[in-house]
C-alpha cells in the first residue's frame, strides 16, 4: 500500500509551534483535573495496599504467600515474569522500529518508554521479596565478601540478575537521553520559577548545540541497536529459569522464543491499554492516531499467532518425546485440578485475538482496548500455568501438592498495579508524554514534498 | 571599554535557511561558530566542519571493556579463587558464563554511549552565554541560530554585515 492511502502519522496542520503547544501545555498549562485526580487516588491506594501487603511480609516472612513444597514458585515468580514481559514492547517501539525507520513509532515511543520502566519497576520487586530476606539482596552481587564466596555463575538465576539491572539500567538511561531536548523545551516554556529550575536542572544544560545534536544522535542510534539484543536476551534469561530445570513442562528448548514472543505480545496489549484511555483524556488523537492504534493491534496478532504456535509445540513435543512425565504433565493441565486457568488461557491469548484479523475491530478503540484487557490476563494466567501446573505434579506422585494464592498474594499483586498506575499518573504531569522534538521534526518532513 | 562580546547572533525561520547560512560562513572562513535547533537538521554540523563524532569509538571500547571485566571475574572466581566441584563440571564452563558477558557488554558499551555523549558534549552545563541572546529560548520551540564566536580570527567589524546578507530574522550581539 502506497503511503498516501493509509492512514496520516499525525493529523493535518500541524507545525513545530503547535506541536510544542499540543503536547508542552497538558503538562504546563492544563490544570489538574477532577478525572487526574480520582485516578491517582485510587492508585495511591492501591500502592498503600502494597505497602501494606510487604509489610507484613516481611515481619512474617515469606509463609504469609501461599508458596511452599513443592510449589516454591507461586505468584512472585508469575507476576515477575509478567511484568518483565510488558516491558519489551517499549524496546521493540522504540529500538526496533527506530532501526527500521518506521516514523509512526513517534508518537508512542517516550510513552511506552515510560511504561516499561515502571514495569521493571515492579518487576523487580517480586524476585527481591521472593528471596524471603530481601535485605541482603545485595549477595547476589559479586563482591568481596569475608566468607570468599562467589556467586553460583552456571545458575540462570544468576544470570536474572544480571539482565535484569542491565535491563533496568540502559532502559532509564535510553528514556534520559530522549528526554533530554524535551526537558530544554519544557525549561524554556515553564513560567514558574521552580519549574523552571525543576526542568533546567533536569536538562542539564542543554541548547540544542549542532555538534551535540550530531554526538546525541549517534549516541541514540547506538543505545537503540544495543537495546536490540538486549531485549531478546533479558526474556530469553527469564525463560532459562525454567527451561534449564529439569521440571517436565520446562525443560524445552522453545522456551527462549516462545517468552520473547509473548512478551512482545503482551507488551503491546499493555501499550493499547493505556493508550486508548490516555489519548481521549488528553485530547491526543491528532499525534496518536487510529493508525498508531491499527499497527499495536497487527502485531499483537502475529506475537499472538507465534505463541499459539508455542503451544502447540509444548503439547505437540510431549507427544512426540514419547516421556511420560511430560504427556501426564500436558494432559493435567487441560484437565487436571487447573483446568480452569488453562481454558481462560486459551481463550484470552489464542481465541480473543483472532478477532483482531477484522479491520474493524483493530480500528474501533472501545472493542480493542477490551481485547488487549483481555491478553493482559491470558499472559498472566499462561505464567501461571507454567509455573503452578509444572511445579505441582512433577514427578512422584508421592510429591505431588497443590498452590493457591493467598490474600497476600492477590493484595501484591493489585498493589504492584498501584505502584504502576501512580508513577504513570505522576509522569503524565510532570513529563511530555510525546517527544516533542521528535514530532517538530516528523512534522516538519512530512510538510515537505515527498523526494522521489 | 566595553568588555568582548561571546559573539555574533543570528536567528533563521527555517532549517533549510539555517543550513545554508552555515554553508556561507564556512565558505567564508569563519570556523569557530556553532549552529542551534530545536531538533537536529541533517547537515549542519558537517556544514560547520565537524564531520566525526568519537561517540561510536568511545562505545565500542565501553562494550569492550565490560566484556573483559564480566568474563575476567567469572573466569578468576570459578576457575582460580575458588573452585566449585558441581557434578563434576569443569570449573571453566564457559558456555554458562556467556549470557553475564553479554549482559555486561551491553550495559558498559550503554553506560559509555550515555556518558561519553554527555562529557563529549561538555554537559551538565547550566550556564553559557549563548542563552543571553535575545529569544534564545525558542532554540529548543521553533527558531534556528547561527553563532559566529568572537575568539574566532576572522571575526571582526564586517561580521554583522556579512551575518545580515544570510538573509537572517534578526542579527543580536551575544554577551560573555
Amino acid at each position: 500500500m502506497s503511503p498516501s492511502l493509509e492512514q496520516p502519522v499525525v493529523a493535518r496542520g500541524y507545525d513545530s509551534e503547535s506541536v510544542t503547544r499540543k503536547i508542552g501545555d497538558v503538562v504546563l498549562a492544563r490544570p489538574i483535573q477532577r478525572g487526574w485526580l480520582g485516578g491517582f487516588a485510587f492508585a495511591f491506594a492501591l500502592l498503600m495496599l502494597l505497602n501494606f501487603a510487604i509489610g507484613w511480609l516481611l515481619m512474617r516472612g515469606v509463609g504469609v504467600w501461599g508458596v511452599n513444597v513443592p510449589v516454591a514458585w507461586g505468584f512472585a515468580i508469575v507476576n515477575f515474569v509478567w511484568w518483565i514481559g510488558i516491558g519489551h514492547a517499549r524496546t521493540f517501539i522504540s529500538a526496533i522500529l527506530l532501526l527500521l525507520h518506521q516514523d509512526w513509532r513517534t508518537s508512542i515511543n517516550r510513552f511506552a518508554e515510560a511504561m516499561t520502566l515502571f514495569a521493571v519497576a515492579c518487576a523487580g520487586l517480586f524476585p527481591l521479596l521472593h528471596l524471603g530476606r530481601p535485605w541482603v539482596f545485595y549477595w547476589l552481587l559479586p563482591y568481596p565478601d569475608t566468607m570468599g564466596l562467589w556467586p553460583q555463575w552456571r545458575s540462570p538465576l544468576v544470570w536474572d540478575v544480571f539482565a535484569v539491572s542491565t535491563y533496568l539500567t540502559v532502559s532509564l538511561m535510553f528514556w534520559y537521553v530522549g528526554l533530554i531536548p524535551d526537558l530544554a523545551t519544557m525549561r524554556d516554556r515553564a513560567v514558574p520559577r521552580p519549574l523552571q529550575l525543576l526542568y533546567g536542572i533536569t536538562a542539564l544544560g542543554w541548547r540544542g548545540s549542532a555538534r551535540h545534536w550530531k554526538r546525541y544522535q549517534t549516541a541514540y542510534l547506538l543505545l537503540a541497536g544495543l537495546a536490540t539484543p538486549l531485549v531478546l536476551s533479558v526474556h530469553s534469561v527469564v525463560s532459562f529459569d525454567f527451561a534449564v530445570a529439569i521440571v517436565p513442562g520446562w525443560h524445552s528448548t522453545i522456551f527462549p522464543p516462545y517468552f520473547v514472543a509473548g512478551a512482545i505480545f503482551s507488551g503491546f496489549a499493555v501499550v493499547l491499554t493505556l493508550l486508548i484511555p490516555v489519548r481521549k483524556a488528553y485530547g491526543l488523537q491528532d499525534f496518536i492516531t487510529l493508525r498508531h492504534l491499527e499497527n499495536c493491534a497487527k502485531i499483537m496478532l502475529a506475537t499472538g499467532l507465534m505463541v499459539a504456535h508455542g503451544y502447540s509445540i509444548e503439547a505437540f513435543m510431549a507427544w512426540y518425546s514419547d516421556d511420560k512425565f511430560d504427556i501426564y504433565m500436558t494432559l493435567n493441565r487441560m484437565f487436571g485440578p487447573y483446568a480452569p486457568v488453562w481454558c481462560l488461557l486459551i481463550g484470552c491469548n489464542v481465541l480473543v485475538p483472532q478477532a483482531l484479523w477484522f479491520k474493524k475491530i483493530r480500528t474501533t478503540p472501545v472493542i480493542l482496548f477490551v481485547v488487549a484487557l483481555l491478553v493482559n490476563v491470558g499472559m498472566w494466567t499462561e505464567r501461571y500455568v507454567i509455573v503452578v501446573t509444572s511445579l505441582s505434579r512433577d514427578f512422584l506422585p508421592s510429591a505431588w501438592g497443590s498452590f493457591h494464592g493467598t490474600r497476600w498474594d492477590w493484595m501484591t499483586l493489585f498493589g504492584a498495579f498501584g505502584l504502576f498506575l501512580s508513577l504513570l499518573f505522576l509522569f503524565l504531569r510532570l513529563l511530555p508524554a510525546i517527544s516533542i522534538t521528535e514530532m517538530r521534526k516528523l512534522v516538519w518532513d512530512s510538510a515537505k514534498p515527498r523526494q522521489p | 571599554m566595553t568588555p568582548k562580546p561571546y559573539g555574533l547572533m543570528a536567528a533563521f525561520l527555517h532549517p533549510e535557511e539555517l543550513l545554508a547560512a552555515a554553508r556561507a560562513a564556512h565558505q567564508a572562513g569563519y570556523r569557530e561558530m556553532d549552529a542551534y535547533s530545536p531538533f537536529p537538521v541533517e547537515g549542519v554540523a558537517e556544514a560547520l566542519g565537524f564531520e566525526h563524532t568519537r561517540v561510536s569509538l568511545v562505545v565500542l571500547i565501553g562494550g569492550m571493556t565490560g566484556a573483559v571485566v564480566a568474563y575476567g571475574i567469572q573466569y578468576y572466581s570459578a576457575v582460580r579463587d575458588y573452585p566449585l566441584d558441581v557434578g563434576g563440571r569443569p570449573p571453566h564452563s564457559w558456555p554458562s558464563f556467556i549470557p553475564i558477558t553479554f549482559e555486561l557488554t551491553i550495559l558498559f558499551a550503554a553506560f559509555a554511549a550515555v556518558f561519553g555523549m554527555l562529557l563529549m558534549n561538555g554537559l551538565p552545563k547550566p550556564y553559557h552565554p549563548v542563552f543571553n541572546a535575545p529569544e534564545f529560548k525558542l532554540a529548543s520551540q521553533t527558531r534556528f541560530f547561527l553563532c559566529l564566536q568572537a575568539t574566532d580570527p576572522q571575526f571582526g567589524e564586517q561580521t554583522k554585515a556579512f551575518l545580515e546578507s544570510l538573509n537572517p530574522i534578526s542579527v543580536h550581539e551575544v554577551a560573555s
